[in-house]
């Protein structure tokens, strides 16, 4: 079972993706590669507009019925706008990770050329399917942070 | 996001006879106390409603089962063994039981089966398995009570308010009439087919307990009445919903039954009966028992896990030992463990926010019905 990786998008390490869009706004989400891993999302957890974030810097949480994750900006910015629908549907990541998924949008200086490719993006994707299996119990997954 | 996960190739996993099965069904597998078994088959959350609403097959073969054939001599030893009272059994009928250590806490809990002239079974975990049979033997060998682990055996259940009408063209109708005038905690034998009903969903439904040849056929031939397969990811939120324990979780071996919300599966009567535990948790009660396990509705968006902790005000009073989101109730709740005189309200601290929860009695859905509202 392999992933969609669409070839417009850059990623990280850490799963999200990144699409620029005008004026220096970019989205982020999650691939579907994690959402996949997660299993069925039940609440995600939103950043509040106005903050302002640091590449690496966890800034929402993802929580599916089996463990809580969090998920980090790709970029240095400020978050100008949240997808609200994710508060009554956490599904639409499951759904649709690279549309109606979305989480945040962060305006930023910064390019995306410092991210990964689909390739490279898609390789990270591969070794993580190799140990694509939880060590946590599932009453207690281990919590991701 | 971060590592998502990391799997130990320490040991090579064990693999139930149905594991060709789900993997042909695309299951996810994982590591589940040493065996690679389904998590689920596309997603846990509708597997979870099926089973609430209609039936759901799962397989639980990796669970010890262990026979014992001289009825005299294990009913000793049982009654010496564990906390509940076999004595209180007859022919058919099946008890939920911790098996304590002497300082009462809980090394396992248990099913044990009375199958009159043929014996006794017991269903244990099957992360335990090795503690548990260390522990067991010893005490067997003195009573004089033989016993075999039935690793031959395979466990499936068929759980959900139409489990009995699809197992009709499993097990002929014979057979599920005579099942459905069992009581639920008894169990019945047929061929080489052993029938319980019992299950760790909250809903009506079997579990079955084939030799592992016959389980693949049994397996297609239930998933061929429209059954869905279910993994053990549905499997804990059925369970959780319906307040039942998991151990590891909710007790093991640092907590009595008295401070896990299992006081009521501790046979006190009669008093001479002396099971192993039964002094610490003689002591226990006249010191007052200090814990409670209570069920936690998160009354805000969010979702409960294990190990977090719980306030009364500003003063910390204990921690959750389950927690999960509810897909039948739609909300967050959790089992706790807590300081005995709570109220009706506490805050549960979940990534350094104290969230508001009700407090209720440790049961949340039965028979598809919520029972907190």
């Amino acid at each position: 079972m392999s992933s969609i990786i669409p070839a417009d998008l850059r990623y990280t390490e850490s799963h999200e993706w990144a699409r620029a869009g005008d004026d220096g706004i970019v989205v982020v989400g999650i691939t579907d590669h994690a959402q996949r891993l997660l299993g069925d999302l039940v609440f995600v957890e939103i950043p509040e507009v106005g903050r302002v974030v640091t590449a690496a810097e966890g800034c929402a949480v993802v929580e599916s019925v089996k463990a809580a994750s969090d998920v980090y900006s790709p970029l240095d910015g400020v978050i100008v706008e949240v997808n609200e629908a994710l508060a009554d549907n956490p599904e639409l990541i499951n759904q649709d990770p690279y549309g109606e998924g979305w989480i945040f949008r962060i305006k930023t200086t910064s390019t995306l050329d410092g991210l990964l490719d689909p390739a490279a993006y898609e390789a990270v994707a591969a070794a993580d399917e190799d140990e694509d299996e939880d060590a946590g119990t599932l009453a207690n997954p281990k919590l991701v942070d | 996001m971060a590592h998502l996960s990391h799997r130990d190739y320490s040991a090579m996993a064990k693999r139930t006879p149905l594991y060709a099965r789900h993997a042909a069904l695309g299951a996810k597998l994982v590591d589940f106390g040493g065996w690679d078994m389904p998590l689920h088959y596309g997603s846990q959350i509708e597997e979870h409603h099926r089973v609430r609403r209609a039936a759901g097959l799962f397989d639980v073969s990796h669970m010890t089962i262990v026979d014992f054939a001289d009825p005299a001599p294990t009913r000793a030893l049982l009654r010496r063994l564990l906390a509940n009272d076999v004595a209180r059994l007859y022919p058919g009928k099946a008890l939920y039981t911790c098996m304590l250590n002497e300082a009462g806490g809980v090394i396992d809990d248990l099913i044990v089966y009375d199958r009159g002239e043929i014996g006794y079974r017991l269903v244990l975990n099957a992360a335990t398995r090795g503690k548990d049979l260390a522990w067991i033997a010893p005490l067997a060998d003195r009573f004089g009570a033989a016993w075999r682990e039935r690793d031959d055996l395979a466990m499936l259940a068929v759980q959900g308010p139409e489990a009995l009408a699809k197992l009709e063209s499993v097990l002929g109708a014979n057979t599920v009439a005579s099942v459905r005038a069992l009581k639920p905690f008894h169990a019945l034998e047929a061929d080489s087919l052993f029938v319980a009903r019992t299950g760790y969903t909250g809903e009506d439904g079997v579990e079955i307990m084939p030799p592992a040849a016959e389980a693949p056929a049994f397996w297609d031939r239930a998933l061929a009445t429209g059954v869905a397969p279910c993994g053990l990811g549905a499997r804990d939120t059925l369970r959780l919903e319906a307040g039942m324990h998991l151990y590891g979780s909710d007790m093991d071996e640092t907590t009595t039954p008295l401070v896990s919300g299992l006081g009521w599966t501790v046979a006190w009567a009669p008093e001479d009966r002396d099971f192993v535990g039964r002094a610490a948790l003689e002591r226990q009660r006249a010191a007052g028992v200090p814990q409670t396990l209570i069920g936690l509705v998160l009354e805000e968006r969010g979702v409960l896990r294990g190990h977090q902790q719980v306030y009364d005000g500003e003063r910390e009073i204990g921690l959750t030992t389950s927690g999960t989101f509810s897909p039948t109730l739609n909300r967050a709740i959790a089992l706790a463990r807590v300081a005995t005189g709570i109220g009706d309200r506490c805050r549960v601290e979940i990534r350094g926010k104290r969230l508001p929860a009700r407090v209720v009695k440790p049961a949340f859905v039965r028979h598809g019905r919520s029972l907190i509202d």
